[in-house]
């Protein structure tokens, strides 16, 4: 299939200035396709968390890569806030737009139903309300009087995630990760990398079927042996902690994150593999 | 051997889900996360418990947007919220101290509270740091407000307020904390030194009581491996 390619190809087909969606940790974020990001450099990308990001966004704040980044958290788990993030919250130099998670969720779901908004519960007399100005309240049109908040669609350009394996057929298989599915429908294109791409036909298994993201949806593919390393894949292999928490103390300052960026680039895939 | 700081916590929240039929715990939450799985056991398992990030302790199938669909729908009867400041109106605020949006001190952000804190009948909020800084007279953002004006679609809200000094009781109508009662070791003044919010007290305020041997010995065994699937560094310290 012609939607195979490789990591530096994939990323080449996220143009500067898209607006990509992302998973949160530990549900398929594409490390390794994040670094070719870096490293081409891309420029200007609006991230769209899905809802939450860790590592992924804050690095790829802290390589200059992002303009905007729509989220209702950037945590690098235990150790806390991401750091580039806070500091391009200090700095003023990323626009933030600040969400709560099922916000981020009930818009995705209304791109991939192709309505123009959708209403959420709650959200009334939060700043986050106030600070975002596309978000908008009215009256419920079936029980006058029950103000109702509304969001518009998210159509990301790119939804961009890592699963752990597709078919030669370009099928990609997501386990219970389902916010994938909805990430990818809601998209105009997808991009995966995956652990492994197998023989058989996902689509033809009815008792897998369902947890398969039929290639129709899926536009690249790239082959990526732990591509959410140091972030952990479900039923794969867990977090590296150290890992983390050594990115979390280097990107503290500038200085120590050009230090982890350099390494981590310099990096070859198949240290992944260890 | 007595109970420690982290075994009262536990025992408090585990009293408080006496009788709940269904709670939810967020990420990065040991503590309330080991209490729901007490709660269960002293409760033969007539709670569902389950504690995002773990394999065993989730039967979520439609991601995690299901959290929160489950929540719209009433069917998760607890929840537990905290943040970098909690103020005495119990607003929330999980996104920075200071002016916003170029605060001086940024937090990850709201996560999924100002939905949940209007949806889930009773929210505790959860903080075991009880300092000024945390506990103020004001938020600098509101993340999820504590009460709303009438007219506003509201089945939850904070219902109650447990940190390493003591636990308080949210009153909706009043839009005011009351102190409940203080843990072992410490004091009411230190309590009203520590909070940069007025909240009421009753002239002699309780002691948290100590979980009874039962549940410490739950905490010491069971639960401490079944905690471990998720917080393996936490349980290694019980």
């Amino acid at each position: 299939m012609d939607s195979f390619c490789d990591l530096a190809a994939l990323a080449a087909a996220i143009p500067d200035g898209a607006t990509v969606a992302v998973p949160s940790a530990p549900f398929g974020v594409a490390m390794a396709a994040t670094r070719e990001l870096v490293r081409r450099p891309a420029r200007g990308l609006r991230l769209v968390c899905v809802p939450t990001s860790s590592i992924q966004a804050d690095a790829l704040i802290g390589a200059g890569c992002v303009a905007a980044i729509e989220t209702s958290a950037v945590s690098i788990g235990e150790y806390g806030t991401g750091p580039r993030f806070a500091a391009a919250a200090r700095e003023g130099s990323v626009r933030i737009l600040d969400a709560t998670c099922p916000a981020i969720h009930a818009a995705i779901q209304a791109g991939m139903k192709g309505l123009p908004f959708i209403p959420l519960r709650g959200l009334l007399g939060s700043d986050l309300v106030a600070h975002r100005p596309d978000w908008k309240v009215i009256d419920n049109p079936f029980a006058p009087g029950d103000p109702v908040v509304v969001l518009p669609a998210l159509r990301p350009d790119v939804a961009l995630f890592h699963a752990p394996r597709a078919d030669r057929h370009g099928n990609v298989f997501i386990g219970r990760s389902r916010d994938l599915v909805n990430m990818a429908q809601a998209a105009r294109a997808t991009a995966v990398t995956v652990e492994e791409v197998v023989d058989d036909d996902l689509l033809q298994d009815p008792e897998r079927a369902g947890a398969v993201i039929p290639a129709l949806y899926v536009e690249r593919i790239a082959l990526a042996p732990r591509g959410a390393w140091p972030l952990g894949l479900p039923g794969r292999y867990a977090p590296d902690d150290a890992a983390l928490g050594r990115y979390a103390q280097a990107a503290r300052t500038r200085e120590g994150f050009a230090s982890w960026l350099a390494a981590w680039l310099a990096a070859a895939p198949a240290a992944e593999r260890t | 051997m007595s109970a420690s700081k982290t075994e009262i916590l536990i025992g408090a929240i585990a009293r408080l889900l006496e009788g709940s039929r269904s709670v939810v715990i967020g990420n990065q939450s040991p503590i309330p996360g080991s209490a729901a799985l007490v709660a269960r056991a002293l409760a033969g398992g007539a709670l569902r418990v389950t504690i995002l990030g773990s394999r065993r302790h989730t039967d979520f199938t439609n991601g995690g947007v299901e959290t929160f669909d489950r929540a719209a729908q009433g069917r998760v009867d607890v929840f537990f919220l905290g943040g970098g400041q909690i103020d005495g109106a119990a607003n929330i605020n999980l996104v920075g101290a200071g002016e916003y949006p170029r605060v001086d001190v940024r937090w990850p952000g709201s996560f999924g509270s100002a939905y949940l804190y209007f949806v889930v009948p009773r929210v505790i909020l959860f903080r075991e740091e009880h300092t000024p800084r945390v506990f103020v007279r004001k938020v600098d953002f509101v993340s999820a407000p504590g009460t709303s004006p009438p007219g506003v679609y509201r089945p939850g809200g904070p219902w109650k307020l447990l940190t390493g000094l003591g636990l308080l009781a949210f009153d909706q109508a009043r839009r005011r904390f009351a102190l409940e009662s203080v843990h072992p070791g410490h004091t009411v003044e230190e309590i009203v030194a520590n909070t940069g919010f007025e909240f009421d007290c009753p002239a002699r305020v309780p002691t948290t009581p100590e979980p009874d041997p039962r549940v410490l010995a739950l905490i010491r065994g069971p639960i401490r491996d079944e905690i471990a699937e998720t917080y393996p560094k936490f349980a290694a310290a019980l």
